[in-house]
């Protein structure tokens, strides 16, 4: 083979990024778009630049508001995941009220937290908490609940108490599920944080942007919407990250060409 | 004569409560100790049922299920069992996979820590007995199917059970694989003394196995017909094309359709 050495596999995702930015701002050249439409990449570039102290700030905020909302999530979540994998009585009461619960807008929420807490930090975390909670939940019960019977009844047979089932089969079983669910949790984690801060917020990402965008600074409202895009890559790909680590096993076919 | 290892007495079992559906009914046999027995008979006959009731994961509503002098009403850690999926862990190397029933079983799961070394030399040994020698290490995915089911085999050994209890375990496997195998639980049984029920729907994995077969009719499930298998023991594989094997097999085979024209 005379291929070159270039691993295109693994650069495509920054020609692709590079891509997008490359034919934005030229459509918004050739198009003259102004930039309180569209501002062009390297306009937002310069937002970012002029902007960095506050960005930086706000970035961090919002960045320490979904860890958090996030964390309470994981600690929820797999609590509750667990209670209801491990109980038919509990996932035939919970269920549709998590269904429920589900459905309900995470911004309809924020009033009500805001009477609670008032404004600032708590509501924040709180609707990120709320909104990345319910996969977590999902996911860890729907690995619980899919233990093979042949499994169970060997155990079983052997005199096995249904604690012995869950911590050898079960909760190992549904770790793939829960680390899984971990990178959808933390994508949704930023959305209800900056929901939050753009209604009821006095620092925060959110809140910047709809600060700029009142005084109708367009490319920071812009400049907001990348460090939040940059933040949400990166916390994803903490997850995998964690998610290869801790259970590599179920990801065989990676490991077996590695 | 030496008391039954196990005794199904009249034994009703239904499923979903009183009009529920009759899985079996009037279920009699027994099996000696040291036997190796199989159950056949068409699908839906209740063969499963009748393995979850001897290892005490149904409890029937009428009749009784002895086994070992014991009458049956909960779980009889005494038994192991393996199935047509092997279903290891995973996560867990192929060893740790074996040693699992050792984590459960009572009189086990207090000692294994301190004498880790020589419950893994057990283990090994059975390995090897199996003819999985090194492979201990390996992640269970890292196997054939038939290396899994000889695995899944020695999870079912290696708390010592008195009686083993094999539902359909070669089902899933090439017809090579599974006359290995054959040969594998043959030994074993010769080997170890262990009290084997086989559920099986080959009928020449029976008759070559078995000392006694049950055949049982469908829904609902009982015992139609004994049959004593008289061939001498240890049993090769060219025995499978003998002319006296092969009328057993077919004398079977004719039961089994009467057992389905019967339902």
């Amino acid at each position: 083979m005379t291929t070159s050495n270039i691993n295109w596999i693994k650069l495509a995702p920054w020609l692709y990024t590079a891509g997008l930015f490359i034919v934005w701002e030229l459509v918004v050249r050739a198009f003259a778009i102004p930039q309180f439409i569209l501002p062009a990449p390297t306009r937002i570039l310069e937002a970012i630049i002029q902007f960095w102290p506050a960005i930086w700030k706000n970035s961090l905020q919002t960045l320490y508001t979904t860890t958090v909302g996030f964390i309470l999530a994981v600690v929820f979540g797999l609590g509750l995941g667990i209670a209801i994998g491990w109980s038919r009585f509990i996932y035939a009461g919970l269920y549709p009220l998590m269904i429920g619960f589900n459905a309900i807008p995470k911004v309809a929420v924020v009033p009500i937290l805001v009477i609670w807490f008032g404004i600032g930090t708590i509501p924040a975390v709180l609707t990120a908490f709320l909104i990345a909670f319910f996969p977590i939940v999902v996911n860890v019960a729907t690995g619980l609940a899919t233990i093979e019977p042949e499994m169970e009844d060997v155990l079983r047979a052997l005199g096995a108490k249904k604690m012995d089932i869950m911590l050898k089969v079960g909760i190992p079983r549904s770790m793939p599920y829960f680390f899984g669910s971990l990178k959808i949790a933390i994508t949704l984690a930023f959305v209800g944080s900056v929901i939050a801060e753009t209604v009821a917020a006095n620092s925060g990402l959110g809140h910047m942007m709809l600060a700029a965008q009142s005084q109708f600074n367009v490319p920071l409202v812009w400049a907001g919407l990348i460090m939040l895009a940059v933040e949400g890559i990166a916390m994803y790909a903490v997850m995998a990250w964690l998610e290869m680590r801790m259970t590599g096993w179920a990801h065989r076919s990676q490991l077996a060409q590695a | 004569m030496t008391q039954p290892l196990v005794t199904i007495n009249d034994v009703d079992m239904r499923y979903g409560g009183a009009d529920g559906l009759l899985a079996v009914e009037g279920l009699t046999l027994d099996i000696a100790k040291g036997e190796f027995a199989a159950v056949v008979g068409p699908s839906g006959c209740g063969k499963s049922t009748l393995m979850k009731l001897v290892t005490g994961l149904y409890i029937p509503q009428a009749g009784q299920v002895t086994v070992a002098g014991e009458r049956v009403t909960k779980p009889v850690s005494i038994v192991g069992m393996a199935f047509q999926n092997p279903t290891m862990l995973p996560w867990r190397t192929t060893l740790d996979n074996i040693l699992l029933p050792l984590e459960v079983v009572d009189r086990h799961r207090k000692r294994l820590r301190k004498h880790k070394v020589e419950y893994v030399a057990k283990a090994e040994k059975l390995l090897e007995t199996v003819g999985l020698k090194g492979f201990g290490e390996k992640f269970p995915w890292q196997l054939s199917g038939g290396m899994q089911q000889r695995a899944n085999l020695c999870r079912a050994l290696i708390h010592e059970p008195d009686l083993l209890m094999l539902d359909e375990p070669f089902g899933a496997l090439d017809s090579f694989t599974r006359e290995e195998l054959w040969c594998v639980i043959r030994d074993l049984h010769a080997a170890q003394g262990v009290t084997i029920v086989l559920v099986t729907h080959d009928l020449r994995e029976a008759v070559f196995l078995a000392d006694r077969i049950f055949v049982m009719s469908a829904r609902p499930g009982r015992i139609t017909k004994e049959r004593t298998v008289p061939f001498a023991r240890p049993r090769e594989l060219e025995l499978l094309y003998q002319a006296d094997f092969n009328d057993v097999v077919h004398e079977l085979r004719g039961n089994i359709a009467d057992a389905r024209k019967a339902a």
